[in-house]
Formats: C-alpha cells, structure tokens, sequence
C-alpha cells in the first residue's frame, strides 16, 4: 500500500474526523488515520477539508494527527478462503485478529482478509490466446466439499489470455493468468481480486423471481414464502423472533450459501452461531453448516461506522458468490441498527435531520441495498441469486417508524412479528394478518408441479378461515362465544388447531425445527379435509365436541412433533384415519 | 507536524482561565493538540481537583465533561490540565468489601486503592470468537424466575419495574440466593448505584451485611445528591472492576446496576447541552449503542473461568415499556424480568407479569442433565396457558364470569392458582429447581389433559399423572 499523507485531523467528534490541508484525496477513499494507524472511509469532500468516517474507536486522537490515503476505496477482498469465516464489519478476520489481541480487539490492526498463505489446488478451465471478459470462468478451487470456488475474471476486466499457470497449488497472491488489454497493457490476475463494497456489481439481466427459497419454516413457505433473489422484511419489537427466524432460515433453507451479517446485535448470539453451526448437518449436503456459511459480526458495541460498512461487505460477498452461478441468501440482523449508525454519523456531520432525526437519505440507502437483492443473469451467463432478508427493529415495536416504513417500500415479502404472539409463546410468531408475499403468484406453478395443484387450493381455504376468524373474535369479545352457531364456532376451533398444530414451530424440537415441503402439504391438507368435513358434519347435526373428540384429534395436534421429514407415511395413515372418522360419523347422521 | 511531535511534551500543560461553562460541559480555546476522551484534571479558585474527559477536540476549541459537576467554577480562576491519556482505575481484588465514589475512589474512610493494574474505564469490545456461549443454570431460588425466565451464568437480564415496586428486594434476594447447582463458588457482587437515595444503598448493604456476604462486595455509589454526571462514569468504572475479577482472578462476578433510567437521564442531558439531534423523546441517537457498551461488557470467555452476570435495574418511567430506556435495553440485553404494577397491587411478590418477561439464554441451560427433562416443555406450556389466562379475564369483564365456558372456568381457575402458589413466595423463601417445577405441574392439574398441546405423552404420563 503506498501510503502518502492527504491531510491533517482538524476536528475529533466520536467516530467523525474532520480533515484539514486536503490535497488530492479521494470520494470514498481508503484512508488511516493518526500514528495509531485507525481505518477510515473519506466520505465528504469540501474545498480544501474532508469528513472522515473512522471504523476503530478514536480516543487519543488529537488534532494535526496525519491522515494517509491509501489509493483505493474502501474493497472487500474476493477469493477462496471467505467461506467459514467470520469477519468484522469491514471484512477483518476476527479469529486471525483474537491471535493477535485475545479477548478485546484492539485498534489499528491490520490483517488480510484472506489467508496468504494457504495454498488453494486450482484447475484452469481457459488456455492461452482465449478472449476472456468480466465473469469468465478461469477455473475452479475445491473451496470446501460443496462449493466449487469458480475464479472469475473481475467484472471489468476484458482482453486475451496471454497466459495462464497449470493445475496446481496456489495461494491468493499468486499470479495465475496474465491479461492482455485492448490498449495492449498486460494485467496480471489472482485467485482474489479487490471489489469497492459500495458498488453493485455489473450482470447482464434481471430474470424472473419464480423459484420459492424453501426454509422448512411451515409459516413461511405455505403462507408467505419468498422467492430466490426477493427481498424480505422482518419487522419486531424487542423478542418477538427476529433473530430466532433468520437463524432458522441460515439452518435450513435450501440457498448454496449464506451470508450473516450481525450488524449492532450481541455478541452471544454470534458465539451461538459460531458454537452451534459447526455440529448442524445440512440435511441437503450432508455436510457441516459452517461449509456453507460466511458470517459478519459488527455486534453493538463494535464501533457504529463498522456497522454502517458491515451491509455493504456482506452483500458484497454475497454478489460475488450469486456471479458464480450460486443461489445466496443475506441475513442482515439488524437493518435498524444500520439506519442508526447512519443516523449517528449524519448528526455528527451536523447535516439537516429529516424524520426522527434521520438523515434524508435514508430511503435511497435502504432502496439502493435491497435493489442489490435479485435473480441474475451473471456476466458469464449463467443464472445466480441473492435473497436479502432483513431483521428491522422498530422502536417501541411501532410500525409505522421511519425505517419500517421506507423498507416497506422497497421489499416485497413481509413478515410482521406480532409482539401478542411472542408473549403467549406462540412462535414463530409471525403475524398471518399484517404478513404478506407479493411472490405467491409467481411461484403457484413451481407449487403445482412440486407438491400438487391442491396445494394453492388449501392455501387459500385456510387464509380465508384465518381472516373470518378475525371478525369472529372480535365478536365473541362483546358478546361470547356462546352466541355464535356451531358453523361459525367451529372456524374459531379449526383455526386454534391450524395456530396449535400448523403455525406454530419449535425451533428446538429436533423434529419441528424444520418441515420439508411434503409434510408441509401434507398437514396443510390434513387440517383443511378436518374443516370441510367438520363443517359438513355439524351441517348434518353433529357437535363440537364429538367433532374434538374423535381419536385422530390428537394425533393431528401432534404430527408436527412425531412425523419425522423422512418418513411421511404417518401423515397418510392420519389422512386415512381422519376420512374414517368422518365417514362413520356421517353414516351415523345419514 | 510540530504540534503533532510535541504532544506529548505539551500534555501535562495546565491553562489558567477558560471559556465557556454550560451545565457539566468547559470549553477551552487555544490548546496545544487534545485528544479525544483524554482524561483532564479541572482545579477550581480553592485549589479543589475535579475530574473530566475530553468530548470533542478540535484545532479551535475543546470540550470537556467534568464529573463532579461545574457549581462554583468561574471563567478566569479555573485551571483546566491535560493528561494525555485515557480516564483509568487501579483495580484489585482488595476492591471487595469497600465502598467507592461513581470515579472508584474510596468513600469509606479506609486507605486509597493501590495497584500495578491500571485500566481504562471504557474497556475495549469483546471479539465474538473470544466469547463462550453462556449455559450455566443460576438457581435463584425463585419460582417465576427459575422455572418460565431462567437465569444463565454469563447473563445480562436486566429487571424493569417502575418506582416504588420492589426490585432492589427482589436484585438482593438475588444476590442472596444465586448459586450453582452442584458446587460452592460464590459470586462476587459489584454494585454500581447512579442517582438513587441513600436508602436505597443502605438497604443493600445491609441485606449484603446480613447474609454476611458485604467482604466479597464492591460498592460504587453516584447517590441522588452526588453530580449528576458522575452516573456517565460508575458503571464504567464497576464493569471495570468487574472484568478484572472476572478475567483476571477468574471470579464469578454478579454486577447489580441501579438504576440505569437515571444513567440514561444524565446522557440526555450532556446531549441536549451540546445540541446534538435528539431521536425519541429528546434521548440522543447514539443511547442504543452507549447502553450497549456497558451491557456488551457481561459474559464468558474462552478458556478462563469466570464470568459477569449482570441484573441492570431499571424503572420505566410511568410504567411505560415502550419508552425508550427499556425499549433499546431490550433490544441489547438477553431477556428481561418485567414487574407489573398490578400484580403488586394484589400482593403477589415478586410481582412478575409471566408474558413479557423472557430469559433468551434458557433455552442451552434448561432440560436434561441440567435442571429436570420436563423443564423446557413446562415451561412454555405454562407460559401458554397463563397467557390464555389473560384473554379469559379479558372477556370476563366484558361478559361476565357466568357466560364462560366450563373450560374457561378452569383456566381462570388455574391462573389464580398459578399467581398464589407458583408465582408468589416469601422474600426469604429459598425453593430449589425440583420445588419449582413440581409447583408448576401441581397447577397446571387444573386444566384438562387435552389442553396441553406443549407436552409430550411420556411427560403427561410421568409428571402430570393420569
Ligand atoms: N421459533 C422459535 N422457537 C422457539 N423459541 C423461539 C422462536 N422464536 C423466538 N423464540 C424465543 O424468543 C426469544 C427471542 O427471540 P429473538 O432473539 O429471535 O428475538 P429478536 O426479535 O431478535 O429480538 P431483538 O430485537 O431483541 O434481537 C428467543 O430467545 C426464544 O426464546
Ligand atoms: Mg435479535
């Protein structure tokens, strides 16, 4: 890094540093400050001063420190490597950083992203005198059991082959291919290349959003499922499952890849992740969770500007796995705490303050961070995805907040936590009345030909039961339920079953954690013949109570705990039972 | 460069005359280079030393905080020294069974603390690698606590009550009664007071004094007529202590910190006096992450053997958990112990509303092998019922208790049953986890065996019986 000193500090406020005798810096610019040698991202240019956003604790640091700019803009490193790693916010390797400073982290340390020194076994896939562009494949590194680490050219690179080196061992810094450019510069090429974390990177097109991401979370797929490359939102107060569901998507959901990003949260959820990832086995791969995992920890009491930066670093790993042709699904826990360390920066700034104190650009930033969500087709042509699904904490649980609201505007999945829910131990506790999926339509015809046409047919019938049930409440809230008739009382049961036995998934239940889709239909299917037979049955004069007591009853209110993904023949025996049931109770009112 | 090189030659140098006095804030102009949250000595026309920190430093002017309050400070007569170096504590394990001011220095008439170890109040953030996920049962002795909001050892579960509720007794019987199950280490107790009454500092002492456990605590008391700036600092100083205990001396450390809405109250007012853009409330924006930086401070680690668990008190302001002291505390700790104004009312103690209270850490330190099988299942199916409960009373009142179900009459049925004998207990009633649990499944017999949707057949039969 060739270091030269762009200017002096003027000005210290908490992670805000104003720079003085500014000489030839840079928008964005990659800069260290002081002999402490604190990182920091030049964000404000104006005359011959800067503002400087520094990502380490600024204590000790008084005015005239230097300032050096290093070149570049604020990157993140690509390459084999990242996978099973754990970063902070700005993409340094925690454990590599606990050798260095155990348990604290300590300022000013500088560590590679990537390990240089570890060899990669890496297979060309082009030959000398290939014409090669942004996204060729130049070959493949085993990266782990599973994924295949294709080496692209870096997006905006173009020109012949002049060379590439045979199969063999590698590390990151290595050259393995030489480029010749248009204007005849050659260029040299590494398992790595460097990419600006605040720019998308460059696909050829949007393609459909078709494909629903399975998450074996029953509320989720069968109600409001989310397609590969959507965007999701997960609104809630304080312990309403925010983190429980998103770490229960980056367990089971059928994405290649995923990216954590634990931005301004705990540190012990992070532990637990760390802990508990390694000895999951991925029922898809048969391999451990963590081959599959690149986390980012920026916990809340990691400096605020690392945070606003750890969004940017995770989506940006999480692009460059999509352009490899893989399907990535984003976890960002918490979006809010985001949009707050952009909030406390903008203050320090001294900027106008739009809503609650947030700055006015607050929407373009959560707009331009989900438009990085997306099914692509890649440079190289082949089709990758990135799902972003972000955790928003409203204050007081309230809605109708300034970030709730403006991501509201930009995703189309919503998944409301209901605070009532939470309390009553019902979880996921996932609202089925302010909750929707814009991707439903999409992805009926995948649903069809996966699971049956039935499928959207039972979806339907048990979404209208649960908005009747609704008006039913409030209902009985004045008067009873007595004053209701056995038809309209046996909705209010049908739904405490589907709410019992159906939506509600324990997360620690080494059965329910999650459901495969069959099971998924199956139970669906289940509850939905109970209702219209049910109803059919009170129609033809039978009880409530009769209609609670048949034997199978129990059985349904507990399949989700004892019907195992592998062996769903115990859901067919229920279904058969069921039709038993109900036939011989018609045959008695016949 | 010159100002640059000559720091730290310059950093003793004293300024006779300042500024600017706004509330606990000194502006000082024409400085030699500053840095930030450098520590200062503040010496007033008597020669009196006050102490501070550097806020915000610029090549124009400095800001200070001084601590102990700015009252008889005058522009001219006030000399304002620079350090050149963070606020720190010396701490030792000697620091048990003494008493400190909100800056660590002793008010109890005994010699001045002395040590080679010297840190820096803010402490550094621990590496999430380093961290050891906490799964250690604390038997409180509490029913409502061990049974449905357990408490782990590496902890933070703060208590949110409101004022005149009985959360100090409830922290001392804590503190009385926390053990782990199985052995005889004893937590250590650092107590941090911000801004509360001598009385309130009195009653713990003398409950620590009682169950003759006062040698193994330290007391760092910022009391209500002590300067209201110092609360910035006491916490930092006794998570200080804290970690030296813990990390250094591989002690069990429980910090108790009252009351963390006093603490808050300080910072917005420092915020308000520098004009910064208030969010909800007139708070500052930062007040989620400057929570965090204290109760990020709890935990384990790896490879060394002891801990902080820590019980932050807090009162909502008018009983308000959507304010926004308990609101952002929420969101930063792991669960909460929420008191309820009315249960308090009908004389139930601890006076703990079953449904928002919520222990996140339970789940890895609960079931088999470390409290009874039938814990986890227990647990929420009481949780699920009481909240069953609420809706019952609800329509109750509405309809009247004659228009209920049968089955609605059990509920109601259970749940007084469940506040009487479960929930309620004596201030010195000790129960063990065993007492807790079979309390909870004498109580849920006043439901019909149907309605117990979160246990399994094998539980039904063993525990709740045929
Ligand atoms: N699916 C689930 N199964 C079992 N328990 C759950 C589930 N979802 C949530 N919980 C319980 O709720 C608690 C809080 O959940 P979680 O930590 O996900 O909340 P959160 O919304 O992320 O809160 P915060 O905003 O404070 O981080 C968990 O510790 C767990 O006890
Ligand atoms: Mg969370």
């Amino acid at each position: 890094m060739s270091d030269r000193i762009i200017g002096q500090v003027k000005r210290v406020n908490g992670p805000v540093i104003e720079v003085m005798g500014i000489t030839d810096a840079h928008m964005f610019e990659l800069v260290r400050v002081g002999q402490e040698n604190l990182i920091g991202e030049l964000i404000k240019l104006d005359s011959d001063c800067a503002v400087v956003q520094v990502y380490e604790d600024t204590s000790g640091i008084a005015p005239y420190a230097p300032v050096y700019g290093a070149g570049m803009q604020l990157s993140v490193e690509l390459g084999p490597g990242m996978i099973g790693t754990i970063y902070d916010g700005i993409q340094r390797p925690l454990e590599a950083i606990r050798e260095m400073s155990e348990i604290y982290i300590k300022r000013g340390i500088t560590i590679p992203s990537l390990n240089r020194e570890k060899k990669w076994h890496f297979i060309p896939s082009v030959k000398e005198g290939d014409n090669i562009s942004g996204g060729t494949v130049l070959g493949t590194v085993q990266e782990t059991e599973n994924i295949l680490h294709k080496i692209l050219v870096p997006p905006l690179d173009k020109g012949i082959l002049e060379s590439v080196v045979p199969e063999g061992d590698y590390t990151v810094e290595d050259v393995i291919a030489v480029l010749r450019t248009d204007d005849s510069q050659t260029k040299d090429l590494f398992l790595m290349h460097k990419w600006p974390i605040r720019v998308q990177r460059p696909t050829q097109q949007r393609l459909p959003l078709d494909v629903p991401l399975i998450t074996g979370q029953r509320v989720i797929d069968t109600l409001f499922p989310v397609a590969k490359g959507g965007t999701v939102a997960i609104p809630g107060g304080f312990g309403t499952g925010k983190t429980m569901t998103q770490q229960a998507l980056a367990k089971w959901c059928d994405a290649d890849l995923i990216v954590y990003i634990g931005c301004g949260e705990r540190g012990n959820e992070i532990t637990d992740v760390l802990t508990e990832f390694p000895k999951l086995i991925d029922p898809r791969s048969g391999r451990s969770l963590m081959e599959r995992t690149i986390l980012i920890a920026n916990t809340s009491n990691m400096p605020v500007s690392a945070r606003e930066a750890s969004i940017y670093t995770g989506i940006t790993m999480a692009e460059y796995f999509r352009d490899q042709g893989y399907d990535v699904a984003v976890m960002a826990d918490s979006t809010s705490r985001w949009a707050e360390a952009l909030r406390e920066l903008s203050g320090r700034m001294e900027e106008m303050p739009a809503e609650e104190g947030f700055p006015a650009y607050l929407p373009t930033k959560i707009a331009e961070f989900y438009e990085r969500a997306g099914s692509m087709e890649t440079l190289n042509g082949d089709s990758g995805s990135v799902t972003i699904i972000g955790a928003v904490s409203p204050p007081a649980g309230d809605f109708s907040e300034p970030v709730t609201q403006h991501t509201k505007r930009f995703i189309r999945c919503f998944w409301g936590l209901d605070r009532n829910l939470a309390n009553a131990r019902h979880y996921p506790a996932i609202s089925w009345i302010d909750s929707y999926s814009e991707y439903l339509e999409e992805m009926s015809s995948w649903w069809a030909d996966q699971v049956g046409a039935e499928w959207l047919e039972d979806r339907t019938e048990i979404m209208g039961l649960l908005h009747k049930e609704v008006r039913l409440q409030q209902v009985v809230k004045l008067v009873g339920p007595d004053a209701l008739p056995d038809t309209q009382r046996f909705i209010l049961e049908v739904c405490t079953l589907f709410k019992n036995a159906f939506l509600q998934q324990n997360a620690y239940d080494k059965i329910d954690t999650f459901s495969i889709v069959e099971k998924q239909a199956k139970m669906l299917h289940i509850i939905v013949m109970y209702w219209k037979r049910g109803l059919q049955a009170i129609k033809n004069g039978t009880t409530l109570i009769k209609l609670r007591k048949i034997k199978v009853y129990q059985d349904i209110v507990k399949m989700k705990f004892t019907i195992p993904n592998e062996n769903l023949s115990g859901l067919d025996k229920i279904e058969a039972r069921l039709e038993r049931s109900m036939d011989q109770m018609e045959a008695l009112h016949a | 460069m010159l100002e640059q090189e000559n720091r730290h030659l310059l950093s003793g140098r004293e300024y006779i005359g300042v500024n600017k006095i706004d509330g606990p804030l000194i502006f000082v102009s024409k400085t030699h280079p500053v840095g930030y949250r450098e520590l200062i000595e503040c010496v007033d026309a008597d020669g009196k030393v006050r102490l501070g920190i550097v806020l915000e430093s610029s090549t124009d002017a400095v800001v200070v905080q001084i601590f102990e309050g700015t009252a008889g400070l005058t522009l001219p007569n006030t000399r304002i020294r620079f350090s050149g170096r963070p606020l720190t504590i010396s701490v030792s394990k000697d620091m048990l069974g003494r008493v400190f001011n909100g800056l660590g220095h002793p008010i109890d008439g005994g010699p001045p603390q002395r040590s080679d170890i010297e840190l820096d109040v803010n402490g550094m953030a621990i590496n999430p690698t380093a961290r050891q996920y906490p799964r250690d049962f604390i038997q409180t002795g509490i029913s409502v606590i061990d049974g449905m909001n357990t408490l782990i050892r590496g902890q933070k579960l703060p208590i949110f009550s409101g004022n005149g509720l009985p959360h100090n007794e409830l922290a001392a019987q804590i503190a009385r009664q926390a053990k782990i199950r199985g052995t005889d280490t004893e937590f250590a107790v650092v107590f941090a007071a911000m801004g509360v009454k001598h009385d309130v500092a009195q009653f713990f002492i003398r409950s620590f004094e009682e169950s003759g456990v006062l040698e193994n605590v330290a007391l760092f008391l910022s009391l209500a007529d002590d300067p209201s700036i110092e609360r910035l600092i006491t916490p930092r100083t006794a998570l200080t202590l804290a970690e030296h205990l813990a990390f250094n001396e591989d002690m069990h450390v429980l910090v108790i910190m009252t009351d963390m809405t006093n603490y808050c109250e300080s910072l917005r007012e420092i915020s308000t006096i520098r004009g910064e853009i208030p969010s909800r409330k007139g708070y500052p924006g930062y007040l989620y992450s400057d929570l965090a930086e204290l109760y990020e401070r709890s935990g384990m680690i790896k490879g060394h053997n002891g801990s902080i668990t820590s019980l932050p008190i807090l009162t909502m302001p008018n009983d308000d958990i959507s304010h926004p002291i308990p609101d952002l505390s929420g969101y930063i700790t792991e669960g909460q112990i929420v008191f309820e104004r009315e249960m308090d009312g009908r004389g139930i103690y601890p006076p703990i509303a079953g449904l928002p209270s919520l222990s996140r850490l339970m789940k890895d330190g609960i079931g088999e092998g470390m409290t009874r099988e039938d814990h986890p299942h227990l647990a929420s199916q009481l949780f699920a019922a009481y909240s069953y409960v609420k809706d019952v009373r609800n329509l109750a009142s509405v309809i009247g208790e004659e228009e209920l179900t049968p089955l609605d009459h059990d509920y109601l049925e259970f749940g007084r049953e469940f506040e009487q004998k479960f929930v309620s207990q004596r201030k010195d009633e000790e129960r063990s986890i065993e007492q807790t649990l079979n309390l909870g499944w004498e109580v849920l017999k006043f439901l019909p065996v149907e309605e117990l949707h979160r246990i399994t057949e094998e539980e039904i039969e063993k525990f709740y019986g045929a």
